[in-house]
């Protein structure tokens, strides 16, 4: 039907970007296909050591899925989005799919190991999240593609992580946020995954606080050091939630409390997480 | 594919939707929001339009018993859905024990906001008969309040529920 419809129709999917953008006329297709009456794409399911997420899954429906508890980042990311409105209507496949510098989701599942299964009349592929987020509401959907389904490993034991944001309220995009996912085996640091969001085009991967975290002891001083080079990592925009000096500050704290935390849950201590408002 | 769709023309599309225990059956332009639908076209204009931007949440609505934003939702998409607006809320001629909480803990200054935020309690305490503070504040987040403060409004809906305990 895309193929059809050609360049100027665009895939409706929860629509809490897609409507607003439309308002503003930043958007303006000539034709929107839903694609919320296709049955059967919404759902969270657990199989060898994966969970797959439909495209057309809400995020409330993962806020409140019990398979999403054994990764709990993803717990956080579903149940901080925007407000219980837009939760009940926008999608993780839509998330994803319009690419937003500012969207949670991308994010977050930069920190764990994400596939994304697209759809088109040439049939199905699969491609990895770094290799499907091109850049600012650019991925490598063809035109006659969609997304099908989201593909999440499920890390190893000794594995915790934390996603923190920083808001002036609920409905708006955050100011800065910070994703954490480690791996511990005793008190070292065996792995860890650090991704920034809102502080560049595209979710940014602080490889430098990654590597300060992996084979240490994470004592207030690597954390300070991880901290530190996530901030050097972050590329923001001056704009009016805030300086791009002060959006650096803002996602350094960011990091070192998420690291606190994901630590505490790697040791499968429950923590609960809430995203920080000004 | 609708021939419309080849000429570029816009081609009104027929639903059926049940708004408040009614059925209608309308035909609107695709572009139709579904708060336009609700107040140009059923007239009920209790459902509020405050931002239009997705923000304020003065415009939401329960679709299928989840509150949704309606100027961010268009009305062809409430195809075969119930939706539940403030006009709802009273049954033969009593408030809601909601409506009647509002009031009585004062949870209302203006009232542009209370239609919308009487719909997410009502979501909240549909699913959670006896919530925290902290999920009624959580409840409530994508409702603007401009007048009260919010602390008559988590009054209310504590109230609200207490009164609808048993029900």
């Amino acid at each position: 039907m895309l193929a059809q419809l050609g360049d100027d129709s665009k895939l409706l999917a929860g629509g809490q970007s897609l409507i607003p953008l439309m308002k503003l006329r930043f958007a303006n297709p000539a034709h929107l296909v839903d694609l919320n009456f296709i049955s059967g794409a919404s759902y969270v399911k657990e199989d060898d050591g994966t969970l797959r997420f439909g495209a057309l899954t809400r995020h409330a429906e993962i806020e409140t899925s019990d398979a999403v508890e054994k990764i709990s980042i993803l717990h956080d990311c579903a149940a901080g989005i925007a407000d219980v409105q837009v939760r009940n209507r926008g999608t993780i496949g839509g998330s994803l799919a319009e690419a937003d510098p500012s969207g949670d989701w991308a994010t977050v599942l930069f920190t764990l190991s994400t596939e994304v299964r697209c759809l088109g009349t040439n049939g199905q592929r699969t491609v990895t999240l770094a290799d499907f987020i091109k850049d600012a509401y650019t991925t490598a959907l063809a035109h006659d593609e969609i997304v099908s389904e989201v593909a999440v490993k499920i890390p190893p034991p000794g594995s915790g992580g934390a996603y923190l944001a920083f808001k002036r309220s609920a409905p708006v995009y955050p100011t800065a946020s910070a994703a954490v996912q480690i791996t511990m085996d005793r008190n070292i640091c065996k792995d860890a995954a650090i991704a920034l969001g809102c502080v560049g085009l595209v979710p940014v991967k602080a490889k430098d606080a990654e590597s300060a975290l992996r084979g240490q002891m994470l004592t207030e001083k690597t954390i300070q050091t991880a901290a530190d080079a996530a901030s050097a990592a972050a590329d923001p925009q001056s704009d009016m939630r805030g300086s791009a000096d002060y959006k650096r500050v803002v996602v350094g704290a960011l990091v070192k409390r998420a690291i606190e935390i994901a630590v505490r849950r790697a040791r499968g201590e429950q923590v609960e997480v809430g995203h920080i408002y000004a | 594919m609708p021939d419309g769709a080849k000429s570029g023309c816009v081609e009104n599309i027929s639903i059926q939707l049940k708004v408040n225990g009614k059925s209608y059956a309308r035909t609107v332009e695709p572009r139709k929001l579904l708060v336009e639908l609700l107040r140009e076209d059923l007239d009920l204009t209790g459902t509020h339009v405050g931002c239009d931007t997705t923000y304020c949440g003065a415009c939401t609505v329960l679709l299928d018993g989840a509150a949704v934003k309606s100027c961010t939702m268009f009305a062809v998409q409430a195809d075969g859905a119930e939706i539940l607006t403030v006009e709802g809320l009273e049954k033969d001629g009593e408030l809601h024990p909601i409506q009647k909480a509002f009031g009585d803990s004062y949870g209302l200054q203006c009232g542009y906001c209370t239609p919308g935020l009487m719909l997410s309690s009502l979501q909240l305490l549909s699913r959670n008969k006896q919530p925290s503070e902290k999920e009624m504040r959580r409840a409530i987040a994508g409702n603007t309040c401009r007048c009260t403060g919010y602390q008559n409004i988590l009054k209310a809906i504590q109230m609200a529920a207490q009164n609808m305990k048993g029900v």
